[in-house]
């Protein structure tokens, strides 16, 4: 059955786990195949509901900002806003689930490095959501025209993203000791973020003290970078934004790097 | 070349409460060690420190010769850990979870292998049902099958029959059977004496983090356990016959029983008794003979720490 009995003697752990790094993968990939209706179907009926409401009721008595059709103008920022949740949301319940269940205590007994937990977890997380992005950006083409400037920056952006968004999210979901923790920051710091950092307007149509104090958003950067890659028009200089966005990644890396070191709310 | 190899080792958590102190244990390559002690005596910190789940805070453990913390992926691939709660994924099928196991613990697919474990511990038949559905007993079962999907050398059960019924319990020290017989190192810990008892090669008592003994399950009985023989009186004896008061003999049942205490390693030549009772005229009517279990020889240990 197990042990001295099979290859056990024979068997060398590899130095890099690949089959675990895929069976995290494999086994969160499955649980958003489960909650197919939720995790694909609502994404797109809110986008939807979006262009129905901005793009069509309020869009239609809008002028083109920075030369975009107005309906145009907003896809960039909803698929933002799609990579923001989704990621965050992915992630933290991926790695809170296991600690909520107990079941995290395979994690921890398993031969797997923490680089490789995340490569499970946050890879899983990321992929979810660029695929929800590209099906938002197909929603988005069915009410506006869209035409993409820079293709390869558009998907390196839309990968730079979500991984940054899973890794925060996965933060999220080992700092949290509840469901309410899951929720909060999403909810009151992501959501509101995402709204006044230029998802659905240029700040630049903002009153000088208000333009300044959204610059203070990080949110502003990541959405100007993407939309840039759509309509090579930019809030602030593409470079900042791409050099706030790698930023970003490296401080949330760092932050999960703290947390395997130290065991934080993962081990006692 | 011991299973386990643990030195010194030392677990206080953050709260303050110290779990751990100065452990030393050998655990040798395929035998079953029954590791007892009471509710928060620190065996489940020591097992979750073994398995990588708890850092500690002083000493070493070695699996197999190599270290559990700078080199945990040889470690990690050799032990299998059945936990105490039945802490599954409800919403998978026990083949995925199954899978999910051995794949996460290093080990390519390998369909046969695990068709057969869930034969062998009569889950073949529901494998494709989800975790949620089964009952207590059945998701225990998933829980080994679980630990054993990577085929590990050292296997950590802690409380394995903890609210299982007889049928299970017995299927289970079986497959423990089976298990010790393929070469796989078994450590136990139960709140059962009797499991101990009729599974461990060796026994250890932890108490209030301490390991306090390690013996060889026999010796241990035979060391530290006594036998009682009783006679029953045709006639109540008023008091113990100052004759025989050299052999410590004592009067129950209102005199209608004489008992004779001594320590089970002790050999005893019961027909000079009986030969000295005759001399005496003191006849007896029956007699029997009892040995105290490992559950007495526990509950003796522990009550004299307190």
């Amino acid at each position: 059955m197990s042990g001295a009995g099979s290859d056990t003697a024979t068997f060398k752990p590899p130095r890099f786990n690949k089959h675990g790094v895929w069976a995290i993968y494999k086994f969160e990939v499955a649980r958003a195949t489960r909650t197919l209706i939720q995790s694909l179907v609502t994404p797109v009926i809110t986008t939807s509901l979006y262009f129905i409401v901005f793009g069509s009721a309020i869009g239609s008595r809008m002028q083109s900002v920075s030369g975009v059709p107005y309906g145009a103008f907003i896809v960039p920022g909803l698929m933002m806003l799609t990579l923001f949740t989704e990621s965050i949301a992915n992630a933290s319940f991926g790695i809170f689930y296991p600690k909520f269940a107990g079941t995290i205590f395979e994690l921890l007994s398993a031969p797997v490095s923490p680089l490789e937990i995340v490569m499970g977890y946050v890879g899983a997380a990321a992929s979810k959501s660029i695929v929800l992005g590209t099906v938002i950006l197909a929603t988005s083409s069915l009410f506006v025209s869209i035409h993409i400037m820079h293709p390869a920056a558009m998907i390196m952006l839309l990968c730079l993203t979500a991984v940054t968004f899973s890794l925060f999210g996965f933060i999220i979901g080992i700092w949290a000791e509840g469901w309410e923790q899951i929720q909060i920051i999403p909810a009151l710091i992501m959501t509101p973020l995402t709204f006044l950092g230029g998802a659905f307007y240029s700040i630049d149509i903002l009153p000088p003290t208000w333009r300044t104090f959204s610059l203070f958003n990080p949110v502003v950067y990541l959405i100007s970078a993407f939309r840039w890659s759509f309509y090579g028009t930019t809030d602030v200089g593409i470079g900042t934004s791409l050099t706030f966005t790698i930023g970003l990644l490296a401080l949330c890396a760092c932050a999960v790097a703290w947390i395997f070191k130290t065991g934080y709310r993962l081990k006692s | 070349m011991n299973a386990i190899s643990i030195g010194g080792l030392g677990k206080r958590y953050a709260s303050g409460h110290v779990a751990l102190r100065d452990v030393d244990l050998q655990i040798r390559k395929g035998e079953i060690f029954a590791l007892l002690g009471p509710n928060g005596a620190g065996k489940t910190t020591l097992i979750n420190i073994v398995c990588g789940i708890v850092t500690p805070s002083a000493g070493h453990v070695l699996a197999n010769g190599h270290d559990v913390t700078r080199e945990y992926r040889t470690t990690r691939s050799i032990i299998g850990l059945v936990p105490q709660e039945l802490a599954t994924d409800s919403f998978e099928s026990v083949w995925a979870t199954v899978n999910h196991s051995r794949g996460l613990f290093g080990r390519p697919p390998n369909p046969r292998y695990v068709e057969s474990l869930l034969s062998q511990l009569s889950l073949a038949d529901k494998r494709n049902a989800r975790i949620m559905t089964l009952s207590g007993g059945m998701k225990r079962r998933v829980m080994i099958a679980k630990a054993l999907a990577h085929e590990p050398d050292i296997l950590f059960l802690d409380e394995p029959t903890a609210g299982v019924d007889v049928e299970l319990r017995r299927d289970m020290w079986a497959l423990m059977r089976r298990l010790r017989d393929q070469g796989v190192t078994i450590i136990l810990t139960t709140h059962y004496i009797e499991e101990a008892e009729e599974m461990a090669d060796r026994i250890g008592v932890i108490d209030r983090g301490t390991l306090i003994l390690v013996e060889d399950k026999r010796t241990l009985i035979e060391k530290l356990g006594k036998k009682r023989l009783t006679l029953q009186m045709r006639a109540p004896l008023p008091s113990v016959p100052r004759e025989l008061a050299d052999l410590g003999l004592e009067l129950g049942a209102d005199g209608t029983e004489l008992v004779f205490s001594y320590e089970a390693s002790r050999s005893i030549d019961i027909s000079a008794l009986v030969r000295r009772l005759a001399d005496l005229s003191i006849e007896f009517s029956d007699m029997h003979t009892h040995q105290s279990s490992l559950e007495e020889i526990f509950v003796n240990l522990v009550s004299k720490r307190t």
